[in-house]
């Protein structure tokens, strides 16, 4: 089989359009799982048991089953209960809470990496815990949350083929609907696969930039 | 609900199967690869870095649909639980290798000196000094590895492998009984999650256990 390189570039606009929506996608799901993993995390160290023992229960049992499973829940469930959105918005719902279980873990590494000193030092200065916690503490946690932080973007991004799976025309859907409708999947599907690949590379040369310049800030 | 049961256990089965064979597969190319990271020879080094970054720079189900769709045209045709096996096995092999480099490293310079020094080769104190430390080291992420290969057999479900996840979308459609069906099939995807873990963590307090009294004698 020959590769058709007319065909490629005559699929490849299309592609691009999709690509845009699937970087769409990640920038709305990963905007959620920020917010969402900060807040696990916080309630996480709560010190009342009653919080932190389900929330740590609901972070475990969310991060070790399959997203797709719990596309088709929210796809299917929510429907029942007369909220009816579009795929799309279920999608990024669904990844936005599977990575933000992930984020939160990065956080609370991050915080408790932090010296239990800052804490105690905040305090005797006259902040408030939320003072303390928002001008002392998280901006020292930065540093050591942003690799982690960097690394479920990326993973999160190859995630998004799974939305294909409720219908959402994000790159990959775009690609078989392309492939089943020509019968050629070989051009569609890798130019796929080197899209993720040229994304993945990129963004990982980014962060490992952005890492250096921070500890060269730092030393 | 419990009604479900016996087509969905039908389909863990197969999930469990996938997951046993795929593992098998990524644990062997991960030490290959992440061995020949570490090789002197240049052309290992590149051989390995060009499958580790091709592997995890694209996504699973990409590759799995590469392999499903795409390699019939090169007159390839598996199975869909051929192909799900391969994906599955080069995808999770990729993040491996980077895990058994890191674990190899990781072993101090110093017993790769004193092994030299009491007269073993490369390749002996690769063999019964640096490997049985790294092994021990590199458990804890092989098993999140394995967790995050359990997770990725869902995705076979839609090269249309009757795993678990298939069957729960067959159920649904002909019952639409949505929310018992999926709960019941993350609670299976969850047992045998523990199951993984708590087989881990065995093979730590085993390889722990061994190391330790090899280490006094």
């Amino acid at each position: 089989m020959q590769v058709d390189w007319l065909f490629a570039l005559d699929i490849l606009p299309t592609l691009g359009r999709a690509a845009l929506l699937t970087i769409g996608i990640t920038a709305a799901g990963y905007a959620i799982s920020l917010a969402l993993g900060l807040l696990l995390a916080l309630l996480r160290r709560s010190r009342h048991r009653l919080v932190r023992l389900p929330v740590a229960a609901a972070i475990e049992a969310v991060r070790g089953t399959p997203l797709l499973i719990q596309l088709y829940l929210i796809f299917f469930v929510l429907p029942e209960y007369g909220i009816l959105l579009p795929a799309m918005a279920t999608g990024i719902i669904a990844i936005g809470i599977h990575y933000a279980t992930y984020t939160s873990e990065v956080y609370r590494a991050g915080i408790d990496g932090v010296a239990a000193g800052q804490w105690q030092a905040g305090a005797a200065l006259g902040l408030r815990p939320l003072q303390v916690f928002r001008d002392v503490v998280l901006p020292q946690a930065v540093p050591a949350i942003l690799p982690g932080l960097g690394n479920y973007l990326i993973a999160m991004f190859k995630d998004t083929p799974i939305l294909s799976a409720i219908a959402v025309v994000e790159l990959m859907q775009r690609a078989k609907i392309i492939g089943s409708e020509t019968f050629r999947y070989l051009e569609p599907i890798t130019i796929v696969g080197l899209f993720f690949l040229a994304m993945s590379l990129g963004a990982a040369a980014l962060f490992r930039a952005l890492e250096r310049r921070l500890r060269a800030r730092a030393g | 609900m419990l009604e479900f049961l016996p087509i969905l256990l039908r389909g863990a089965v197969v999930t469990v199967e996938i997951a046993a064979v795929a593992a098998a597969l990524s644990i062997l190319l991960a030490f290959v690869s992440g061995l020949a990271r570490l090789s002197p020879a240049a052309w290992m080094r590149r051989g390995a870095a060009v499958y580790i970054e091709l592997f995890r720079g694209t996504s699973l189900l990409v590759q799995l649909f590469w392999l499903f769709f795409v390699l019939p045209f090169f007159g390839i045709s598996l199975s869909p639980f051929q192909s799900a096996v391969l994906g599955l096995g080069l995808n999770i092999g990729a993040y491996g290798g980077e895990v058994v480099r890191g674990a190899i490293l990781a072993v101090p310079p110093g017993q790769t000196a004193s092994a030299t020094a009491l007269g073993l080769t490369p390749r002996q104190v690769m063999r019964y000094v640096i490997l049985p430390q790294a092994v021990l080291r590199m458990l804890p992420l092989w098993g999140n590895l394995l967790i995050e290969l359990l997770k990725g057999t869902a995705l076979v479900s839609l090269i249309t492998v009757p795993d678990l996840a298939f069957r729960a979308y067959q159920l649904n459609q002909a019952t639409f009984r949505t929310a018992e069906i999926f709960t019941l099939v993350l609670i299976l995807y969850g047992l045998i999650a523990l199951c993984i873990a708590a087989c881990t963590r065995g093979l730590e307090r085993y390889f722990g256990r061994h190391l330790g009294a090899r280490a006094r004698v």
